[in-house]
């Protein structure tokens, strides 16, 4: 080849240029973080120079900051406008997922990468509207980032900063400087906040917790030891019942303890002690049906579903939660109402003429839902959307009264409905025991998909219902609790029941 | 009022001789605009060129000493059109908006202001929406230069370059009497850096001047036989009168050895790229000095043929780096080059994507690719024989999920979707277009409503075929903006004319408020510069409309939901239109916040509302949030075994604006929400009131507890 041009070493100013890119979520105040970087490059006699792509992007989308800084010298560098793979110093996420999506774009690598990363989730709308748990894996997330990254720095870095009445561009900002991966002073950073001039003092406090967090690492969270056995107060009859339900538990199977006393504990609290005894007769008979040598599975499963369906969500469970004593000082809490301050309640209810039959009598409950004259004349009377202004005493009165008909809760319509529900679920699931263990566990825990109030619940029983009824499909096959497993999860997918359609279509295509 | 406001930036537009300007391309652009004496400007917003529009409407106060007039134009094509004022007067004038989308409505106006020609320079500054982060179609705005024979500028992205091709073209555009469009990439609207700066030039003759001494000139008029003349005047004078100007005031740059066997030709925005590969490979220093020779074109249209050939002279091998397709550079130079016979190589769409942003990896890749064929010596030894392999890292495209852009919290168009949501649950799906602005968002999860947008203000244009109805009515969505822009007449009109028996929903919400919330003609803020205040409504009314229905409180769900059901049931025949207003909450905290925070510190009594979750109540079946979407309704897990799925949680970004009450409420979901509204500085019968209350609570509460068992710690 007829060449004039060799081979050249690089540039060694090509290796001084520092490239700095922020992921953030839009509205993170990511361009204020990388205000504050450029004017922490100039103070110190670098140059610099920051591109972003604004637009869209800045309604909650994902966005994307680049920052390029080099020492000063007599010529302008030519520095690059977007991030390149491979070519990344700095990577800042705001985000866990927004750390995973670093690490997809190879922004994050192992030669050079320092990848500072915020723990905290904001969850993508995707995540959120699944009707059961749709949300993402941060761990899988970490332990690439662990792989990609040649420093690593993970922490809660919105809580960091929240705590300190900022926003997480200042703790961020302070992990920067920890990390020790721009040649700048501690003090220089803080500067650059100085000058930006806005919200100054909190901004330094995170900023520091943040720094802090970069030098020493965040201590994990210790894992809360197990929960002290309730401590309770209350009138000493039923605390000596009370004691005498826990003894029964301690009797239980040690797998099933731990389950059997969190569903006692709620169904106490539902009701009264001597419904928590019902509770316990319930379960008592399902571990006379189970055995050690399947470690106890059913038994604990259906500590757990057994509790969950006993303490269904009717009016007064709702009126009763909504008028307890330690509510207000929470409410109060979370929204940092200070002791000046007054805090007023306002509640959605939306009653319809089913939620007014099922607090009927039994026997007048269902004969007035069978009528459906009736039941337009309910609806007429109640279904409309109800304000109820629980600081003030008409309404909290009434929520209260509402509240307290638990002595009359087990005669109601909706009582009745519950018991025959639970039973023939229970009954359908039991009768597997015997010839299908593994499929008897997986129909209790089919319970899960009863939730939500009215047509939700509707829905959910339909879907519950939908479920159930495979089992007929699938009893006597090798597979049949992977499939149940398998059903269930689809109706957790969408709110419709599409996937369940599906996975019902190709159960009915092998059997 | 503008989301961002640059009024402390624009006092550095008042430099001059002898200082340094540093911030931000479209800051630098307008600074250059006044050094280079225009008379006046305008523009229609949208990204990235919106801060543009924001800084000029913040520098009013400058231009008027200044005597420029600054139009914000009712569309691009009004922009586009308003360059009419440089076909007869020596004016300079500068328009600007985004491209492609545009550009294609401006195009009607910029091919007539072609065709005339114009006296004094007109330059249209249009921001290239193309790559990562753009919000429109993947277009060029080339084709548009070529068709109309304008020129084109696409300087190299930094501060100097940017500022110095305003100058170029007001120059250009002078010397060829043709309007010249200079393009700026997304990053290069945002690009920070510094620049000397000159003092601004008021323009010698200004618009107020001008029309004190009218002038017409029936040459200039797009009408036969005069249009004929134009064509030609376009390749025989106009066309060299440019090219001389571009080679003679050297527009376009070479850098690197005179000699050697290869070359790049490179859009000069794509320069910075370039070079970074070249960084990458060892073949260029810091500050760009290259070892492979560069034509940077900073015109990119038209090609200057002489100096092509003479970059060219002793290559073998010549690379093209062109963003976006058709490749127009490329043809055109492979044109010249088959026309002259010659016998060199040209590489370009080949060892480069024809489609796709060429982000950093890509021009690594192709440059790469160029030379192993063109010069294998060249490449560092490790890319000629990696020896080391790439660690794995584990695969993380399923597990990230995509975030799209979306309603921002407290959004007033939210519980507009959540109506017609419930409204397609009881009247099954309905044929439903969107249209260009926030309430796009709208067609995304969780709504899904809306399945195609055709153009700003088109969203009813786009369902006219279904104008003749049928069993079901079509719905339309159009924004306050959309309806401006050109909604008024290609939309609205088209239907009355048409008789059209379907629903139109306006979204109102005070603002443009996707391009960063400028004021439109019917926005309730005070403007001293704009006449605003003008209802919608009312120009419904004037052109026809009988059936309309405002609603004047979006967060009232079920309202909506009620105003919807009832115009796609009504007996009425003809058009039936909605209009939905509220303000734009981001806007609206923007004003409020402040103005808040101060009444609170100086001691009146402030109402603050936000909303919760009673996370006992709620069952986690996410109901909510499928009829919602706001970023400050999340999920949480609880601490507690007996819970399976995460339930709702409503976060301190919290601001009140009702949509989950509302959506409990229309849509019957559960009891667990509430409102907790602080009360700071109460008045003292408040507080007076609020003890009793309490007092009798707090009695009723602890006779209940005395009687049962409190679990309420165990369970929490």
């Amino acid at each position: 080849m007829n060449m004039v041009l060799q081979q050249k070493t690089p540039d060694a100013r090509v290796g001084q240029i520092i490239k700095l890119a922020v992921m953030a979520v839009g509205g993170q105040g990511g361009g204020v973080l990388t205000g504050w970087i450029e004017g922490l490059a100039r103070a110190q006699g670098w140059t610099c120079q920051a591109t972003s792509v604004a637009g869209v992007a800045q309604r909650t989308g994902a966005t994307i900051y680049y920052v390029e800084m080099a020492p000063m010298s007599e010529q302008q560098p030519v520095f690059a406008l977007a991030p390149a793979g491979g070519d990344v110093d700095v990577l800042i996420a705001a985000e866990m997922m927004e750390v995973g999506r670093a690490v997809i774009r190879g922004f994050v690598t192992p030669d050079r990468t320092t990848l500072i990363g915020s723990t905290h989730r904001a969850l993508a709308v995707s995540e959120k509207m699944v009707p059961g748990d749709g949300i993402a894996d941060a761990d899988e997330v970490r332990a690439a980032a662990e792989l990609a990254a040649q420093q690593l720095i993970l922490a809660d870095m919105e809580q960091l900063a929240v705590g300190q009445g900022s926003v997480i561009s200042s703790s961020l900002f302070g992990a920067l400087a920890g990390s020790g991966s721009l040649p700048f002073p501690r003090e220089a950073f803080e500067e650059a906040i100085r000058a930006g001039g806005k919200g100054v003092e909190p901004s330094l406090k995170a900023f520091a917790a943040g720094f802090d967090a970069a030098q020493n690492g965040v201590q994990a969270p210790e894992k809360p030891l197990a929960k002290p056995a309730a401590s309770l107060t209350g009138p000493a009859t039923e605390l000596g019942k009370w004691q005498a339900l826990c003894n029964r538990v301690s009797g239980m199977p040690t797998p099933v303890q731990e389950m059997a006393l969190a569903g006692l504990t709620k169904i106490v609290d539902f009701q009264d002690c001597a419904y928590g005894e019902t509770y316990l007769n319930r379960l008592d008979h399902v571990v006379t049906l189970d055995s050690a040598n399947t470690e106890w599975q059913l038994s604990a499963t259906a500590a757990k579903y057994i509790a969950n369906a006993m303490a269904y969500d009717d009016i007064i469970r709702v009126a009763d939660l909504k008028t307890r004593r330690p509510r207000l000082s929470r409410i109060k809490t979370e929204m940092g109402a200070k002791d000046a301050n007054l805090v007023e309640l306002t509640e959605f209810f939306h009653p319809r003429a089913e939620e007014v039959a099922s607090l009927m009598p039994a026997k007048m409950g269902a004969a007035w839902e069978a009528n459906p004259r009736r039941m337009a004349l309910l609806a007429r009377l109640f279904n409309k959307g109800r304000r109820l202004r629980t600081h003030t005493l008409r309404s909290f009165l009434m929520l209260h009264f509402l509240g307290g008909l638990k002595n009359y809760r087990l005669k109601t319509r909706r009582h009745e409905v519950e018991v025959g529900h639970l039973e023939a679920w229970l009954k359908s699931s039991l009768d597997l025991v015997s010839t299908d263990y593994a499929l008897a566990v997986e129909m209790l825990k089919n319970r899960r998909l009863v939730k939500g109030y009215s047509d939700t619940h509707a829905r959910g029983l339909t879907k519950f219902a939908t479920v159930m009824g495979a089992a007929d499909l699938l009893r006597g096959r090798d597979d049949a609790a992977e499939w149940m497993n398998r059903l269930r999860e689809a109706a957790l997918q969408d709110p419709k029941g599409e996937a369940l359609d599906g996975a019902l279509k190709t159960v009915r295509s092998f059997v | 009022m503008a989301e961002r406001s640059f009024k402390a930036e624009v006092e550095h537009l008042r430099k001059g001789d002898g200082d340094v300007f540093t911030g931000e391309g479209i800051l630098a652009i307008t600074k250059a605009l006044l050094e280079n004496g225009v008379g006046y400007v305008g523009g229609y917003q949208g990204a990235p060129i919106s801060h543009l529009m924001d800084v000029l409407a913040d520098a009013e106060g400058l231009l008027g000493e200044l005597g420029v007039r600054f139009e914000a134009n009712a569309s691009e094509a009004a922009a586009a059109a308003m360059l009419a004022a440089s076909v007869h007067y020596p004016i300079r004038g500068a328009v600007t908006f985004k491209g492609p989308v545009g550009v294609n409505v401006a195009s009607d106006a910029l091919a007539n202001l072609s065709s005339s020609g114009v006296n004094g320079g007109a330059l249209i500054i249009v921001g290239e929406d193309y790559g990562e982060g753009s919000s429109i179609m993947q277009e060029r705005s080339h084709g548009f230069a070529m068709k109309s024979q304008f020129w084109m500028l696409d300087p190299r992205p930094n501060l100097p370059s940017i500022t110095k091709a305003v100058k170029d073209g007001f120059e250009l555009s002078e010397a060829s009497n043709t309007p010249v469009m200079l393009m700026v990439r997304i990053r290069s609207c945002h690009v920070t850096g510094s620049f000397a700066t000159r003092d601004n030039v008021p323009p010698p003759l200004t618009v107020k001047d001008a029309i004190a001494n009218p002038q017409s000139d029936f040459n200039r008029v797009v009408l036969p036989p005069m249009s004929y003349v134009h064509e030609q005047d376009k390749i025989k004078n106009r066309w060299p009168a440019a090219e001389k100007f571009i080679v003679e005031n050297k527009l376009n740059e070479v850098f690197g050895p005179e000699k050697a066997k290869l070359g790049i030709v490179v859009q000069g925005g794509m320069y910075n790229g370039l070079i970074r590969a070249l960084q990458r490979l060892g073949l260029a220093d810091v500050f760009g000095k290259t070892e492979v020779p560069i034509y940077c074109l900073n015109v990119t249209y038209p090609i200057v043929k002489d100096e092509f050939d003479a970059f060219c002279e002793g290559k073998d091998h010549v690379m093209i780096v062109e963003e976006g397709q058709p490749d127009h550079i490329e043809q055109q130079l492979g044109s010249y080059l088959y026309k002259a016979g010659r016998n060199l190589k040209l590489y370009g769409k080949d060892v480069l994507p024809m489609a796709g942003e060429y982000t950093g990896q890509v021009l690594l890749d192709g440059v790469t690719a160029f030379l192993k064929s063109a010069a294998p010596d060249m490449l560092p030894s490790q890319i000629r024989a990696p020896n080391m392999e790439a660690p794995a890292i584990p695969d993380l495209t399923e597990t990230v999920p995509i975030r799209p852009p979306g309603f921002c919290t407290g959004c007033p168009e939210r519980p507009i979707f959540a109506g017609m949501k419930l409204v397609e649950q009881e009247l099954g799906k309905h044929q439903i277009t969107g249209d260009i602005g926030c309430h796009l968002f709208g067609s995304l999860p969780p709504f899904e409503i809306g399945g195609a947008t055709m153009g700003y203000g088109l969203g009813p244009a786009a369902n006219a075929a279904f104008d003749g109805g049928g069993e079901r009515r079509a719905i339309s969505m159009l924004g306050d903006g959309g309806f401006w822009h050109n909604g008024l007449s290609s939309s609205i009109g088209n239907m009355v004319f048409n008789k059209s028996d379907n629903v139109v929903v306006i979204v109102d919400n005070y603002y443009s408020a996707a391009t960063g919330g400028q004021d439109v003609l019917s926005s309730r803020a005070h403007n001293d510069t704009k006449s605003t205040g003008n209802p919608i409504k009312a120009a419904l009314k004037g052109v026809g409309v009988e059936w309309i229905r405002q609603i004047d409180h979006t967060y009232d769900v079920g309202h909506v939901r009620d105003t919807v059901r009832e115009a796609l049931t009504t007996d009425f025949k003809g058009p039936k239109v909605i209009v939905a207003s509220s303000e734009c909450m981001l806007n609206k905290q923007r004003r409020e916040k402040p103005i808040r925070n101060k009444a609170i510190k100086e001691g009146r009594r402030v109402d603050v509302p936000r909303f919760g979750v009673d996370s006992d109540v709620c069952t986690g079946d996410h109901a909510c949030i499928r009829l919602s979407g706001c970023p400050s309704l999340s999920l949480k897990r609880l601490d507690d075994p007996l819970r399976d799925d995460p339930v709702a949680h409503i976060d301190q970004t919290c601001v009140g604006c009702g949509n989950c009450g509302e959506v409990a409420d229309a849509a019957v979901l559960c009891p667990s929400f509430y409102r907790a509204d602080v009360v700071h500085n109460p008045t003292k019968f408040e507080t007076w009131r609020a003890g009793l209350r309490t007092r009798v609570i707090t009695w009723l509460q602890e006779r209940r507890d005395g009687k049962r068992l409190r679990l309420e710690k165990a369970l929490s």
